[in-house]
């Protein structure tokens, strides 16, 4: 038995030394790869109360393998009837006193770091400078406004690094939940309000981790919640700035270069285009803003949030998008295409960027 | 009716038990309805881990996906935990009390009846066109928007199983208000009456909440009611509140009687009593008391704001007091005692590591500021499922093992249920240990299936390959059930020999009236009282009479099928014309079978002083 008992504690030491070793996941989806000023918090938070509970943890432990090792009936047969304790009050004060102290120690941060990560003060300032973006969350796919800016993207979220920026949320079918892992914690849209929160992307970690950061949609909501994915482009401010610019100068549809992206706007302004928008311009009140607006859909990283940004993907995904997200709004709301048409759509789409 | 031994044919037996009344019978009941649930949402928990074993997995279909889920927390927690609890707290709970029956037999039978009708209701719906989908929380935006009838399975299913829960909470508490034997104090009763007493009282107080939300939801799902629709007015967030307001209770409605378990196993293999009984007592109390102060906890991300989040942060905090009160408590009895390693010992002895990190996590996702991370991911997962699983079904086993004998008069294979153990132990850790960090490396919970390259591969394998190993585990019980019940070797009064409490001190099983004469009880664990002293059995409170006893009925069951009717009726009844007139006849069931108890005078049966007499020499020949 004593030996079976030191077996068992390896793999819990093999576990511990994979953790230390820095197995905390990839930088541009894991929380414990923090990259801004709100990820930090609640990774310090989670350092302290991890560091809290594995004293517990300990102390527990020593007892419970001392009386693993000490007490343990040796003989069957016998008899002896140890004597019957009915309690200590000093023992029991000791044990109900420490933990509250540790309580404590951590109640304290914790409040502290609630009411801080709720403060959007700045939202509501007049003449603030804070950059504000509405969240509008649909059945599978992410809306984002920039109300100051005039404009409108979808499922891909551009940010500036080293500033705060402020979010409303709220969801226009049903809940979800908005979670960028490595820049912070998430906050749900709600169908009957609007949520506010900040996070801030810290300009470093953010070229570190590619610039780009994987959102979710961390609330149950049908059949695809798995595949709400969004992608989060941090860059700095100057090239937030020129990317938002290049986004305001497009004020008509982009014209199509070759014939055949020629050929693919026309079926798009046939059979897409009552949904998907091709102008940044926030005119549309945002519950008539159908499906993910497509300006600069050529700049983004991510078909539909998911597939690898290529034209075959982007040929497929048109084919039957049921197959990829199973109960999305798009099937069926279009003609089938020969795929010559989804060659030429596709053609058009890809071609669709605002930035070089 | 005098005697036992009335010899039964198959439909005999079949006809007792839908008739019964006896708790003992009921107990039977729920562990076989409750067995059957756990394996089903066992089942739906192998098809989770085969999904996710490997990313871009097409295993299951992302809609069947979230069916299973749903399924598989909903059949857990209302149709497996609750029940198999359940049916120890009816086997054992009269019988730690000294008494010959519950409070109100008749209402027994009919709690078990409703949950049992509700279950199936609730499981039919995978033949029926579809389960529910909007997870076991059903939060109301995707509930309302879920099309098909899986969502009316859950709110029609589970307001008849969870009244079936209320009535049986209803009585579990009359009973130990009210049938205690001479002698048996509050501050006398065994920890597992204790906790079953609190938890009742926590199911009279949280099961309402559940029901209204339910029935809200009824009405806007099948009665074109708009409470959760906003483009009308109506708020999801209530249901939240509502939800969770039961939600957050029933977790502790199911851990603590499985306190009450560890706690009557701790004392009775280390030979010693209860370390602190009373603060063990007032730890119940108060962990269930601050039950219900924490609901929001679950809502730390649904934007109640700073104030109401740090509140309740440190609400939830302070129940890891009397939780830590409880841990040293149960250190401290096995702490210079004589420890005995037997198989319900390896459960409790493992249970307390397994439930210390559940705890610890617990107030790990308490820190509302960092559970903005946690919240809704696998953290989350593996947390509840450490207090669940390493808390609650580790209870259960160790409490088949433990009473197994007192229900049914012989005892399950030792080896065999620690290879038990050992399978779902280690498949257990392997499983939800891992889980924790891949929630924080970003992987939300409830999803169907994950991409490639986002560093979550291996560690899904890990533990879909642990829960192969609790699979086994399940398997080997069942097997050593099956065996033990072929040999049926009989075993006497008090197979473990150590017994403390009034349910060893009487035969295993216990004859139908339990108690010849009701014990006079001396104070805590009381037939260790009587032990020490050199006794052989409890000291009669009374003299040998005559003793009065339910008739059985099947009128409980007939209650509750036509509930399960009319159940069908309103689902059905906006597509169908048939579906009114259903209603109508379930519910005519309904209320013309309690009309039918109410006119029918019955007042039971008295079992004579002769024949238990006779029944004592019978009992001295085996």
């Amino acid at each position: 038995m004593k030996r079976l008992a030191k077996w068992r504690l390896l793999p819990l030491f093999a576990i511990l030394a994979l953790v230390l070793s820095g197995c905390r996941g990839e930088n541009f989806v894991s929380a414990l790869r923090p990259a801004g000023e709100v990820a930090d918090m609640q990774f310090g938070l989670m350092k302290l109360s991890t560091y809290v509970m594995i004293g517990v943890i300990l102390v527990v432990m020593i007892i419970f393998v001392i009386i693993f090792f000490r007490f343990r009936r040796r003989d069957d047969k016998d008899e002896t009837i140890p004597k019957q304790v009915e309690g200590s009050h000093t023992l029991e004060i000791i044990w109900t006193a420490i933990p509250i102290l540790l309580l404590l120690i951590l109640a304290v941060p914790t409040v502290s770091a609630t009411f801080r990560l709720a403060d959007v003060s700045p939202m509501d300032k007049k003449n603030s400078d804070a950059l504000v973006i509405n969240v509008r969350s649909h059945l599978y796919w992410w809306d984002f406004e920039y109300p100051d800016q005039k404009l409108v993207t979808s499922q891909e979220l551009v940010v500036p690094t080293n500033e705060r920026v402020y979010f409303n949320l709220k969801s226009l079918d049903v809940k979800h939940s908005f979670w960028i892992p490595a820049a912070g914690g998430k906050l749900d849209t709600n169908t009957d309000n609007i949520n506010k929160f900040w996070l801030e992307f810290d300009d470093k970690r953010s070229n570190e981790a590619g610039n780009l950061f994987y959102g979710k949609c961390a609330e149950l909501c049908g059949p695809s919640h798995a595949l709400m994915d969004f992608k989060v482009k941090a860059i700095s401010r100057d090239k937030f700035d020129a990317w938002v610019t290049a986004m305001q100068d497009i004020k008509e549809p982009q014209k199509a270069q070759s014939d055949l992206a020629v050929q693919g706007q026309d079926i798009f302004n046939k059979s897409c285009i009552g949904c998907h928008a091709v102008t940044p311009e926030n005119k549309m009140p945002e519950t008539a803003r159908m499906a993910p607006n497509l300006t600069n859909f050529g700049d983004r990283a991510r078909i539909a949030g998911i597939l690898d940004h290529n034209k075959e993907k982007l040929k497929q995904w048109i084919s039957n998008p049921e197959t990829y997200k199973p109960g999305n709004e798009m099937t069926g709301k279009y003609g089938e295409l020969s795929d010559q048409e989804l060659d030429a759509v596709a053609e058009y789409l890809m071609g669709l960027k605002v930035q070089e | 009716m005098s005697t036992i031994a009335q010899k039964k044919g198959f439909g005999g037996t079949i006809w007792d038990f839908l008739t019964t009344v006896d708790h003992k019978k009921i107990a039977i009941l729920y562990l076989i309805a409750g067995g059957f649930f756990f394996v089903v949402g066992g089942l739906e928990a192998v098809f989770i881990r085969v999904q996710l074993a490997v990313p871009n997995n097409d295993f299951v279909s992302a809609g069947a996906f979230n069916q299973i889920i749903t399924m598989h927390g909903t059949t857990m927690i209302f149709l497996a935990a609750m029940p198999l609890l359940f049916a120890f707290m009816n086997a054992v709970m009269p019988l730690q009390i000294g008494a010959r029956d519950v409070a109100f037999p008749f209402v027994n039978a009919l709690g078990f009846w409703l949950f049992f009708f509700g279950g199936i209701f609730l499981n039919l719906s995978w033949f029926l066109g579809g389960a529910p989908d909007a997870g076991w929380t059903s939060y109301a935006s995707l509930a309302i928007h879920s099309k098909g009838h899986g969502v009316d399975f859950y709110v029609l299913g589970l307001q008849i199983a969870g009244l079936g829960t209320l009535i049986g909470g209803i009585n579990f508490l009359v009973t130990i208000i009210n049938m205690r034997a001479p002698g048996m104090t509050y501050m006398r009763m065994p920890l597992f009456t204790w906790s079953t007493f609190v938890a009742s009282a926590m199911i009279l107080f949280a099961f309402p909440p559940l029901t209204v939300g339910l029935t809200l939801m009824m009405f806007d799902r099948l009665f074109g009611a708009n409470f959760f629709e906003v483009a009308m007015g109506g708020n999801t967030v209530i249901w939240e509140h509502l939800f969770w307001i039961f939600g957050h209770p029933e977790v502790y409605i199911l851990i603590l009687p499985a306190f009450g378990i560890f706690s009557e196993i701790f004392a009775i293999f280390s030979r010693k009593r209860l370390f602190g009984y009373s603060s063990m007592v007032f730890a119940t109390v108060l962990i269930g008391f601050l039950g219900f102060m924490v609901w929001a906890h679950h809502m730390f991300t649904t934007g109640l704001g700073p104030v109401a989040n740090a509140i309740f942060a440190v609400a939830t905090m302070a129940i890891g007091v009397p939780t830590g009160i409880k841990i040293f408590n149960w250190l401290f009895t096995m702490w210079g005692g004589s420890v005995k390693f037997t198989t319900p010992m390896y459960y409790a002895f493992g249970f307390i590591p397994s439930f210390v990190c559940g705890g610890v996590t617990g107030i790990m996702v308490a820190t509302a500021a960092a559970d903005y991370q946690y919240h809704d991911t696998y953290f989350v997962v593996a947390h509840f499922h450490y207090v669940i699983v390493g808390g609650v079904v580790l209870a259960i086993l160790a409490a088949t093992h433990l009473w197994w004998p007192k229900m049914f008069g012989t005892m399950l294979n030792e080896t065999l249920g620690k290879i038990t153990f050992w399978f779902f132990f280690i498949g257990f850790h392997l499983t939800f240990f891992i889980q924790h960090f891949l929630g924080l490396w970003g992987m939300p919970r409830r999803v169907f299936t994950y991409l490639p390259g986002q560093g979550f591969d291996f560690s899904n394998l890990i533990s879909s390959v642990g829960a192969a190993f609790m699979s086994i585990g399940v398997l080997v019980l069942l097997y050593n059930i099956i065996m033990t019940s072929v040999k049926n070797v009989k075993v006497g009064n008090d197979p473990w020999g150590d017994g403390r409490t009034l349910e060893w001190s009487i035969p295993s099983p216990p004859p139908f009236y339990n108690f010849k004469q009701l014990p006079l009880v001396r104070g805590l664990d009381a037939f260790w009282l009587e032990k020490m002293a050199g006794k052989k059995g409890m000291t009669p409170a009374e003299p040998l009479g005559d003793i009065h006893m339910p008739n059985a009925s099947f009128i409980p069951f007939m209650i509750s099928l036509g509930l399960f009717i009319a159940a069908f009726g309103a689902m059905y009844h906006k597509n169908h014309a048939w579906g009114l007139p259903v209603i109508i006849l379930g519910l005519l069931v309904t209320f013309g079978s309690m009309f039918l108890r109410s006119v029918k005078d019955d007042h039971g049966f008295h079992i004579h002083k002769e024949d238990l007499v006779e029944d004592n020499e019978k009992g001295a020949k085996a």
